[in-house]
């Protein structure tokens, strides 16, 4: 096998060419090793090896950073590596966000993999840990003992394509994947011995931690209803009759956008549900129920509402993850905007 | 309220003329069953077929699990106010064929109903793979509504495990569990020192084909109220349930609610089990207001210092979850909560559809989003026509070949929130 090729990034500071003063020296790349790159290699043990080494200063990076980041990818993509790493940051604020942003910008437009290394509070931590694997180190450059052996090691297997196994296994920083495993005791065992802990005042670890949790606030009211262009959006899974576009009954990878332009009226001839948490009887038998079209065409002629928008969105909010949900709703909350919709009715099941 | 649970170990299940149980064989007359089935006059037919571990069996879309009890000793019968008179059950004798389950399958009513594997790796995530299953394929006459189907195999299963239990009414258990739980006030001077632990049991009500009956009320009508745990081995809670197949509970779930039984376990040495609160999971938020009030309120009535609180469902139900920690933890109540989680494909999402931080003590049954490959099956009890449409299920979920890509939501109980398998999830 063909010694795995890295290209290495690392600010102005660990490449030798001075602190503070010298962070606006621009990006500039060097064949071979610079500074802890060296640590790294002799980890890798001809296994692979730092082809070229990226340095940049780390005020010209946050402070350029769409320039930087061009710059930088250019350099990198000269020497088609296979693997891309940054750092470690260790607690250095600046050059840990140096170090995040340009192993996502490598890692979605070369599409190699990436990681890079620095201190859980580094705030380049809490901005990529969700997208990125960040070795954890200490907080000084004084880790570098340790964090150089556990970084390559980590980016070997990156590179190999093994698997990569839980964070505190790995020593990565958690990105909140959740992934299933078995435990040694059933769910019912934990509970009560984590109550029993609870209730005795000694250590117990959940198996979830809270999300923040994201609260929406409500916009302005409409200052002029009979005026306005309504929208009507629901999650309740309303499809036209057969489900043209397969919308999953329960975890809906999609959502559906359909006209209305035609109908004073859903029926059962002409709509249905393709949502499978709840009894569809009533809502195949008049989907009015779920997306009431007949009551705002009523309200439209009536002059209750300007008007109603000819598009409806749908989905099934069936077990679909706030994830998917909120990718569905930036995608089509921007051509409601552009279709100049001023209200939105959105209905759930 | 005191319980003996005798099990009769069942190592095999066999077509006879005669339903019995000799020497840890249970024998099922075929016909007998297929007759008491079809009095029914919503069922237009039935199939029963037999299902055991290891086998390449895969019995779907399947409805609902039930464990054959009856009832030796003590007043009431199994299933209090359906399958016998309303009288309160939980003391007494009661023998169960340990290992047999029955199963109902047909064609589907409302997309959540769940698949089986005898063996493979779906067979790892659902503890069905592990019974002996009376398998019924239950048929509706034309022009049966949803609902009115649902109603019929469930009240069909119910007949089935009752009059299968019955062959175990003389047979001598190969072992006798007790469970006692006396009366708050003597089980505070019993134990005045150890914490008085409850139960908060959260059962599915939003509707809709999703539904749960305590001594034959619909659930979504009964304020929170206590029971001793014992009622609960007896049948007191059955299920209607037609919530996504990996976190509905079966009746097989509740007859052997494994939060309870290891509650026992300990009751008397690290805690003082003092009993159970059901509670529901209504739509309406004044619904949710009410119940979950009156649960904090009963769990102070009853003088609790802890609480584990499992739910039923996903999403809409997350909200009552929340909301019944907040308020019991609220009123100075340690609480712990059972659930499992929709973080998407890939796990990235949030997993709940509600959260605080109040929650910081939380058994989860795993990411029912996470997809699995099951791989052919010789066998089909039931059939497959409706896998790309269960809940978990997507557009080409089964190729051509008989296997199937899908989440592991289509498993019957995979991540069940009561606690009944090793599976968990980890943040990685």
């Amino acid at each position: 096998m063909n010694k795995i090729r890295i290209v290495h990034y690392i600010n102005q500071f660990f490449a030798g060419i001075g602190g503070e003063e010298k962070a606006d020296v621009r990006a500039e790349s060097r064949e071979g090793v610079v500074g802890p790159g060296a640590a790294l290699n002799a980890q890798f043990k001809g296994e692979a090896e730092i082809v070229a080494t990226i340095i940049c200063g780390d005020s010209y990076f946050n402070e350029n950073v769409e320039e930087a980041k061009t710059e930088i990818l250019e350099m990198i993509k000269k020497y088609n590596p296979d693997l891309f790493i940054a750092g470690p940051a260790f607690n250095a604020g600046r050059y840990g966000v140096a170090c995040g942003t340009i192993c996502k910008e490598v890692k979605d437009t070369l599409n190699i993999p990436v990681v890079t290394a620095m201190y859980i509070e580094n705030p380049g931590a809490d901005m990529y840990k969700k997208e990125l694997y960040i070795v954890e180190t200490g907080n000084s450059a004084a880790g570098m003992k340790t964090a150089a052996p556990a970084l390559a090691k980590f980016a070997l297997k990156l590179a190999k394509g093994e698997e990569i196994g839980a964070p505190s296994v790995e020593g990565y920083i958690p990105r909140g994947i959740r992934k299933n495993i078995f435990r040694e005791e059933r769910g019912s065992k934990r509970a009560v011995d984590m109550l029993i802990n609870k209730l005795k005042g000694e250590e117990f670890v959940t198996e979830y931690a809270m999300p923040y949790f994201d609260n929406v606030a409500p916009n302005s009211a409409i200052k002029d209803i009979s005026k306005a262009k309504v929208a009507l959006v629901t999650s309740g899974g309303i499809v036209p009759k057969g489900n043209p576009d397969h919308i999953e009954s329960s975890s809906a990878s999609k959502y559906g956008k359909y006209d209305i332009a035609g109908y004073n009226d859903l029926t059962v001839e002409t709509h249905e549900t393709a949502h499978g948490g709840y009894d569809p009887v009533y809502a195949n038998d008049d989907s009015d129920r779920v997306l009431p079209v007949d009551v705002l065409r009523d309200l439209e002629k009536e002059g209750v509402i300007g008007e109603l928008h000819r598009y409806f969105y749908t989905t099934t909010g069936n077990g679909t993850s706030v994830g998917n949900s909120k990718g569905f709703a930036a995608k089509f909350a921007k051509e409601l905007v552009t279709d100049g919709v001023d209200a939105v009715i959105l209905t759930s099941t | 309220m005191r319980l003996e649970l005798g099990r009769i170990k069942i190592t095999d299940v066999q077509f006879a003329d005669t339903t019995k149980v000799e020497k840890g064989t249970l024998y099922v007359n075929e016909q007998e069953l297929v007759n008491m089935i079809l009095e029914d006059e919503h069922i237009k037919s039935v199939k029963v077929d037999l299902a055991k571990p290891g086998e390449e069996t895969r019995i779907t879309p399947v409805k609902d699990v039930i464990e054959p009890r009856v009832k030796v000793d003590g007043q009431g019968g199994i299933f209090p106010g359906v399958m016998n008179k309303v009288t309160t059950v939980g003391t007494g004798r009661t023998h169960v064929l340990s290992g047999v389950a029955v199963v109902t399958c047909g064609k589907i009513v409302g997309f959540q109903e769940g698949i089986i594997d005898m063996s493979g790796p779906g067979a790892e995530f659902t503890p069905f793979s592990k019974t002996l299953n009376v398998c019924f394929v239950i048929e509706p006459i034309e022009g049966l509504k949803q609902h009115e189907y649902e109603a019929a195999a469930r009240m069909a299963g119910f007949k089935a495990a009752n009059f299968i239990a019955k062959a175990g009414l003389d047979v001598l258990p190969d072992e006798v569990e007790i469970y006692e739980t006396k009366p708050l006030l003597e089980s505070i001077l019993e134990y005045p020192n150890l914490p008085k632990v409850g139960y908060v049991y959260m059962l599915q009500t939003q509707g809709l084909l999703h539904d749960t009956y305590v001594y034959g009320v619909d659930a979504k009508k009964i304020v929170p109220t206590i029971l001793y745990p014992t009622e609960v081995f007896d049948g007191a809670i059955l299920s209607g349930n037609c919530v996504s197949a990996c976190d509905k509970n079966t009746t097989y779930h509740h007859q052997n609610n494994p939060i309870i039984h290891d509650l026992f376990a300990r009751h008397g040495k690290d805690i003082n089990f003092v009993g159970v609160i059901i509670t529901n999971e209504n739509v309406y938020l004044a619904d949710k207001e009410r119940s979950s009030d009156w649960t904090a309120k009963l769990c102070k009535f009853l003088g609790l210092d802890g609480a584990i609180v499992s739910q039923e469902g996903f999403g809409n139900p997350d909200t009552d979850l929340i909301m019944n920690c907040k308020k019991i933890e609220n009123l100075g109540i340690k609480t712990v909560i059972v659930t499992d989680e929709y973080a998407g494909r890939d796990g990235a999402s949030q997993s709940l559809a509600d959260a605080d931080a109040k929650a910081d003590a939380v058994v989860t049954g795993g990411n029912a989003n996470e997809v699995i490959l099951l791989p052919p099956m010789k066998k089909i009890i039931g059939m497959l026509n409706y896998t790309d449409k269960i809940a978990g299920g997507f557009d080409g979920s089964l190729r051509p070949d008989g296997s199937i890509e899908a989440e592991i939501q289509v498993i019957t109980g995979a991540t069940n929130e009561l606690g009944f398998n090793k599976m968990s999830a980890t943040s990685f």
